[in-house]
């Protein structure tokens, strides 16, 4: 390890650290404000793991998000909750290889317009299932698991997607998905398989998503597939991606935070106008800051350098 | 004449001196009491159409209500209700996040349900640990009783799944008995949460009851075209049509059935049938649709409160929930006036133990459930009447439902 790298692993535990002391704090809306951070922390991050290279631009997160919800949801009764967690991370996986496998091959449009359609396919399958098999009555996920509980796991789960970033970022694997993204054709025509390449990434974005969906479900109590197979969770995670940078690992994270907290602010003042407001915030963001949070930061930083 | 109007004038504004004097010199606390009261609902999103028609004005004609008439009679005084609105965005995450910045933020006193099923239980377990009374309303589920067990702060007020597939069933062989209608019912239902949940519930009641299921069909939510759906139904010449559908497909099973001519003595669709909007939107085609809910709006009550939820919002009260959902802020006034103060423990202990008079009439609540409810409703001239009930009274007898004109 060089000493940068040292210092941020560093930062990143200190700052991990300090995340979880928030539920000891007696303040429940910065508990809540603190999960749907750490939620789309650890979305956009997984997410980036693969669009970031690559640029291909993901909308499929909500599809899995969904399917590790229903998992807990349809389970819940006949399996422990930790078993179902892991049985949805194997689900998740297989669906995303099964998805990479048939449209990785594809590239640009093609591949945005399969994964937006893929969580109200996946959605219709799921209903479909459960009109068939007749389940009596709703999906009830009611557990133990308070809202701390879900804190810290989606911070744990954070930690490990940093250092599979880490670690992918610094393995020949990164450098062949950087090759993929700067070019498709040179990186074939140097040897890479980037096909499977792709997959692999792909698997761990996807999977990751169907992890952070089963964690959730106990926090929700009442499983409906509008809410779990929202198409809005796909956009949120893709927005914030962007704002915070993707091309750097903390660069989703510097988004998520005051995405959230402009979107939360806007919500209690502006209650009737929410939407309207967004919408000039995000003209703004485009117009002052096209590079996202991570480039004003990096900006700023080498400026900082050159003058010392 | 003249005279009279000035004299009329002098006496109120010397009426307002007074009242600003006391305002001013004497009693200020007492003047400046208030109840804060916390609202998270959905204005956007998916469930934003339902909560403005059933929920949100409510919420302004109960506040309206309480703060002409002087405010709540506390110990220490009246005090005015002051309501501190969210947006839920229809998302249960964010309706968690609004119900723990209503407490830990707003500090409010008291916080109102919010609306739909999910909704209130994703939000039960905060209430819970918060510690405030939550009257849930627009949530029909089979789990109160595990519900209640779990949450000693919670309350129903709109009854249970079975009931309402039940009491379908119950009148469906009322009609058979008096040779209105045959055997055969056509089922269909919207695939999702509440829709799988009722038609998997009717099944086998349908079954127990001796009627034969010719057709059972569901269509997935947000469904454009349902066209085929009628069109299978009415092939398999049924005798009954029920449609366990959500608001947007309410609407459109109703316009096809029309077109289509699916000509049933007993035709029943769910929710969103007692909405004024659906019978704006059929006229006199509406006249004999059964649908869920019901109320009885000719007592003097609810023709009290129909006038003037108009009046104050501007606006027609559904048929079913709006006046139950009015019912359950009557119902927590109440108990904080019986308390006398904003004793969030003592106000849910008060709740559990006495009756309330409100615009729905008496409300008492067993295990915290409600069990006094309308089930069955049915367009008769220009009002939703409940044909079916738990526990109350005043359910007109079912019509036949004359052919589409």
């Amino acid at each position: 390890m060089t000493r940068t790298e040292i210092r941020n692993f560093l930062i990143t535990i200190v700052l991990f650290a300090l995340a979880a002391l928030i539920p000891l704090s007696d303040s429940g809306f910065w508990l809540s404000m603190g999960i749907t951070i750490a939620t789309y922390m650890v979305l956009s991050t997984s997410w980036a793991l693969f669009s970031g290279p690559t640029h291909y631009i993901s909308l499929a997160t909500g599809a899995f998000y969904g399917i590790g919800m229903f998992t807990v949801g349809v389970g819940i009764e006949l399996l422990p909750y930790w078993v179902l967690v892991v049985v949805a991370a194997v689900i998740g996986a297989v669906v995303a290889a099964l998805v990479g496998l048939a449209t990785l091959r594809l590239s640009g449009v093609y591949f945005v317009i399969f994964t937006l359609g893929l969580a109200e396919l996946i959605r219709q399958i799921v209903t479909w299932v459960q009109t068939t098999m007749g389940s009596s009555s709703g999906l009830y996920v009611l557990t133990n698991i308070t809202e701390p509980i879900i804190f810290w796991e989606l911070l744990i789960l954070g930690i490990i997607v940093y250092f599979i970033g880490w670690w992918i970022n610094r393995s020949r694997l990164g450098f062949a998905l950087r090759i993929i993204g700067n070019d498709e054709v040179v990186a074939v025509h140097s040897g890479i398989n980037t096909a499977a390449a792709k997959i692999i990434l792909f698997v761990v974005s996807g999977t990751v998503a169907t992890i952070v969906g089963a964690l959730l479900a106990p926090r929700l109590s009442y499983i409906e597939s509008s809410i779990a197979f929202s198409p809005m969770l796909s956009f949120i995670v893709v927005i914030t991606a962007l704002l915070g940078g993707a091309q750097r690992l903390w660069g989703p994270i510097v988004g998520v935070i005051p995405f959230m907290l402009v979107w939360d602010f806007l919500t209690a003042t502006f209650p009737n106008q929410t939407t309207l407001m967004l919408g000039i915030c995000f003209l703004l963001v485009v117009y002052a800051i096209p590079n996202g949070f991570a480039g004003l930061i990096e900006k700023y930083s080498h400026r900082l350098r050159g003058r010392t | 004449m003249k005279t009279f109007l000035n004299s009329k004038k002098l006496m109120l504004s010397v009426a307002a001196a007074a009242f600003t004097a006391v305002g001013v010199f004497g009693g200020d606390a007492a003047a400046q009491q208030t109840i804060k009261m916390g609202m998270s609902a959905p204005k956007t999103g998916p469930l934003a159409g339902g909560a403005t028609v059933t929920h949100w004005p409510n919420v302004k004609l109960w506040v309206h209500d309480v703060n002409s008439r002087g405010g709540l009679k506390l110990k220490n005084g009246r005090a005015k209700v002051e309501v501190i609105e969210y947006d839920d965005r229809t998302n249960p995450g964010e309706a968690i996040k609004n119900i723990n910045r209503l407490a830990t933020q707003d500090k409010v006193d008291f916080i109102l349900a919010p609306f739909g099923t999910g909704f209130n239980l994703a939000t039960a377990p905060i209430f819970n640990k918060l510690g405030y009374p939550q009257l849930a309303v627009s949530a029909i589920t089979d789990k109160i009783p595990t519900l209640t067990k779990r949450y000693d702060n919670i309350f129903f007020m709109l009854g249970s799944t079975s009931t309402f597939t039940g009491s379908v069933v119950k009148i469906l062989k009322k009609m058979r008995s008096d040779g209105k209608i045959g055997n055969r019912v056509a089922m269909v239902n919207v695939a999702d949460a509440f829709g799988i949940e009722l038609a998997a519930a009717a099944r086998p009641v349908f079954k127990e009851a001796g009627f034969e299921i010719v057709y059972d069909k569901s269509y997935p939510l947000g469904a454009k075209d349902l066209s085929p759906i009628v069109k299978g139904a009415k092939a398999s010449n049924p005798d009954a049509f029920v449609a366990w559908s959500y608001p947007p497909d309410t609407f459109a099973l109703t316009a096809q059935a029309r077109i289509n001519k699916l000509d049933v003595k007993a035709y029943y669709t769910a929710v969103a049938t007692p909405f004024p909007s659906f019978k704006g939107k059929f006229k006199d085609a509406a006249e004999g649709i059964l649908g869920a809910g019901g109320i009885n709006p000719d007592t003097p009550e609810l023709k009290a409160y129909f006038k003037r939820h108009k009046e104050v919002t501007g606006k027609d009260a559904d048929y079913w929930a709006s006046a139950v959902t009015y019912a359950s802020f009557e119902v927590l006034g109440q108990a904080i006036e019986g308390v006398g103060s904003i004793d969030r423990k003592a106000v849910t202990e008060y709740i559990k133990q006495h009756e309330f008079k409100t615009v729905i009439g008496p409300v008492k609540f067993v295990n915290q459930n409600s069990e006094r409810f309308w089930t069955v409703g049915q367009w008769q001239g220009n009002k939703f009447y409940g044909v079916s009930s738990e526990g109350r009274p005043g359910a007109r007898p079912v019509i036949d439902k004359p052919d589409w004109k």
